[in-house]
């Protein structure tokens, strides 16, 4: 068992305090969040609710007006072991129709790691194929994304990130639109990665229905923290993540 | 008939101009696959109208248009990169300023300097028969630079063209990449500008691309199959333009646009597993 990276009580992804916005109108306040190793956070929120700028603000891609992130226990223009973090970006999808394999698509997320200069060793390709093979990808591996499922290719990246072997997981909307068996292998391939590697979770999603077992924390954002517990907590104010999967979203849409 | 072939090959000009020709078909393409990945198929365009100022400046002061040409095109293609990146212009605002200044420029220069008519045509059009060894040495030695590049690069550069939001998160040094290919591809330019032209540059940089992603089922083999169709297209074009007292630069892009419709028609007509196992 390898040494851990970081000392259990220190936050993988830290933020205070944080206030954010465009122009003169904050469209978050005063939140504050923080992730811990091996945690699995639901972050939920009804649409403006603030949830895309307050991932932009802690992962580095923008400032806040006011408070402090913490990335690893580092500014995030001062954190330079990336690849400790891996992110799924909110409908991801190539910039064009040159094809690309899920394999080429995987292997750049291993890039970071092994120094972007530096060959592809044994150990690159072995992570890469465990990567694809976590995502139930394995047969399709050299096949390229325009040629798959919407599901696969959400996968496909779901994987890059993993390439990684990352400590703390970022997912922004990663399901929306994807098929049942995309999502039940998306859910098994995030509980790996959380119990294997001891790697923390933040997931942004309307859709919880499909990992509502396995969530340890839900933040409820609208502007500010509106809830931050568990989520039999949550249960118990009267909205249930696993039994209605439609529960969320109308509950969360009630609070606009 | 074979006669005719032998007096037209016979041209001293013609193995340099065929063999510059193959050079720039092969790895303009190379160059121009990221560049498509990048959705930037005419920053070639762009980046050959601000060359064509250098040239009219090159006439004007008389210095080797190519060294002004050079540094006017890798000015302006660092320049349109960073002003794309910092998202401070539209990708294709910046590349309309950027178009009708270099040309503008590059008229006022060529006038003032008294070479607007035949000393700009072989910039503009190319004229591959009329190139000293010198020159087709430089294209060679450009092209071996870009190969060189390209192929330590590729895995970078191919994670940062794709998506570009993503690379910065991860900490990709997306930046300097995106300087790197547009200094590539300013120097690409240039070293294609006495063999098919500023004009026609741009066709070479994103014809055989286009038709290689859609015979190919992997990045990797869309820029090998890529400079293969250039190349072709050139050796074809440069013969058949010099058989037929044509244009050779045009010829070259009138063929690598035959190969497109070619493809694309039979990508359409026949079943896709059939197309997919000739790729």
């Amino acid at each position: 068992m390898a040494e851990p990276r970081v000392a259990v009580d220190t936050p993988l992804l830290s933020a205070e305090g944080i206030w954010a916005g465009y122009g003169r109108e904050p469209v978050i306040e005063d939140v504050s969040i923080a992730i811990r190793p091996g945690e699995f956070v639901a972050l939920v929120g009804p649409n403006g609710s603030g949830k895309s700028t307050l991932l932009h603000v802690l992962l580095g891609s923008m400032d806040a007006s006011a408070g402090t992130v913490r990335l690893f226990g580092e500014a995030p223009d001062r954190f330079h072991a990336r690849w400790r973090l891996g992110f799924v970006p909110q409908r991801p999808s190539l910039e064009s129709e040159v094809p690309a394999t899920v394999r080429e698509i995987v292997s750049s997320g291993r890039l970071r790691q092994r120094g972007w200069w530096r060959r592809q060793s044994g150990a690159d390709v072995a992570a890469i194929d465990h990567a694809i093979g976590s995502v139930g990808l394995a047969e399709v591996a050299d096949l390229p994304l325009n040629e798959l499922s919407v599901g696969q290719q959400q996968r496909a990246f779901i994987a890059r990130a993993f390439a990684s072997e990352p400590d703390l997981l970022v997912l922004d909307e990663p399901i929306a639109g994807v098929d049942r068996a995309s999502q039940r292998r998306f859910r098994e391939s995030l509980v790996h990665l959380q119990r294997e590697h001891g790697a923390g979770v933040l997931l942004v999603s309307h859709e919880l229905s499909a990992v509502a077992d396995v969530i340890d924390r839900v933040i409820v954002l609208k502007r500010r923290v509106l809830f931050d517990g568990s989520p039999s907590e949550l249960a118990s104010s009267g909205v249930s993540l696993g039994i209605h999967e439609d529960d969320l979203p109308l509950w969360l849409e009630g609070l606009r | 008939m074979i006669a005719v072939l032998a007096s037209a090959l016979a041209d001293p000009g013609f193995p340099r101009a065929l063999l510059a020709c193959v050079a720039v078909g092969a790895f303009a393409p190379t160059i121009g696959a990221f560049l498509v990945q990048k959705r930037l198929s005419l920053i070639g365009d762009g980046v050959g109208h601000v060359a064509f100022a250098g040239v009219g400046l090159g006439l004007l002061v008389d210095v080797w248009p190519v060294w002004t040409a050079l540094a006017f095109a890798v000015t302006g293609a660092v320049a349109l990169e960073l002003l794309r990146a910092k998202r401070r212009v539209a990708g294709d605002l910046a590349l309309a300023l950027f178009f009708y200044a270099g040309i503008a420029l590059g008229v006022v220069f060529a006038a003032k300097a008294g070479d607007l008519d035949l000393e700009t045509l072989p910039y503009l059009f190319g004229d591959p028969l009329q190139m000293s060894t010198g020159a087709l040495a430089a294209v060679l030695v450009v092209g071996v630079i870009v190969a060189v590049g390209i192929w330590s690069l590729r895995r970078v550069l191919f994670a940062v063209v794709s998506d570009e939001g993503w690379a910065r998160v991860e900490g990709l040094p997306v930046d300097t990449l995106g300087v790197a290919l547009a200094g590539l591809t300013a120097a690409v330019i240039v070293a294609g500008m006495k063999v098919v032209g500023l004009l026609l540059m741009a066709a070479m940089m994103v014809l055989p691309v286009a038709s290689a992603q859609l015979l190919a089922r992997s990045f990797r083999k869309t820029v090998w199959l890529a400079a293969v169709i250039g190349a072709a297209s050139a050796f074809v074009g440069a013969l058949v333009g010099q058989l037929f007292s044509l244009s050779i630069s045009g010829t070259i892009v009138l063929v690598a646009a035959a190969v497109f419709a070619v493809v694309s028609l039979a990508r359409r007509s026949l079943p896709a597993a059939i197309v997919r196992s000739a790729a």
